[in-house]
């Protein structure tokens, strides 16, 4: 088991950071360049949603994103922070037929994650939320 | 990080996307996409041989104006996706909306086709 950590300002410049730390990490497991791509989106959409929507771009805010790496289970993301508590479960995707005829630009980052992850867990306490993501994938 | 140019041919506009589009640089292709459209272009390819990352950032200003393309009978295609990306457009089915060729001649003819 193996376990990967980074911080960042919550700063719309720092997802390129980001994908960058999940892609160097997942790429020493033996997946191949899709699927490393696949689940840097997913943790990229989560971050990105985070950083936009519960923190409004503050760079004096952070989250914290945990990698851990299990062999013969799969990949588990845990990501961080103290703004408001947003559960992605709760979230009712619209569908993209919707989303078209609305011409909107937004509300397709989270129907990316969950088709990408096997489970998505959210958690919040007084202070911290911690969203978990499992994604069955054979890492060597 | 992102890069962005249109280049004339014809009656074709070709944008050219390189580098990432995600929620901080998507807005860039927005504009762009825009800009040609204002200046009323009827068909527009999107090379994406050196689109290194897309997000639903940048899926969400394509479909943004796929009803937009078809209202003003705009004919478009993308080129040129490596298979990562194109892997995002079909996560989400996109790729039964947007036309996706292999080659610009491939997007090409297929623009001419709809004529």
């Amino acid at each position: 088991m193996n376990n990967y950590n980074y911080k960042v300002p919550c700063s719309k410049d720092k997802l390129k950071e980001i994908r960058v730390f999940v892609s160097k990490t997942l790429s020493k497991y033996g997946l191949d360049e899709v699927e490393v791509s696949t689940l840097v989106l997913a943790i990229d959409e989560v971050c990105a949603n985070l950083i936009i929507h519960s923190h409004n771009c503050n760079p004096q805010e952070f989250i914290e994103v945990n990698v851990l790496v299990e062999r013969g289970k799969g990949v588990t993301f845990q990501i961080t922070d103290t703004g408001k508590g947003f559960d992605i479960n709760d979230y009712q995707e619209p569908t993209i037929d919707e989303l078209i005829k609305k011409q909107r630009k937004g509300g397709i980052g989270l129907i990316l994650v969950k088709k990408i992850m096997d489970r998505i867990e959210f958690k919040t306490s007084s202070k911290k939320n911690t969203c978990r993501l499992f994604k069955k994938i054979n890492v060597i | 990080m992102i890069e962005i140019k249109t280049i004339p041919e014809g009656d074709i506009s070709t944008i050219k996307i390189v580098g990432d589009v995600d929620a901080s640089s998507s807005i860039q292709l927005d504009n762009e996409i825009q800009k040609v459209t204002e200046q009323k272009a009827t068909k527009i390819l999107f090379d994406c041989e050196e689109l290194n990352y897309i997000s639903s950032a940048g899926l969400g200003v394509f479909m943004s104006y796929i009803q937009y393309f078809e209202e003003n009978d705009i004919k478009t295609g993308l080129f040129g996706l490596t298979d990562k990306v194109q892997n995002v457009f079909q996560i989400l089915g996109l790729d039964q909306l947007l036309y996706i060729g292999t080659t610009k001649e491939e997007a090409k003819s297929h623009i001419d086709e709809q004529l």
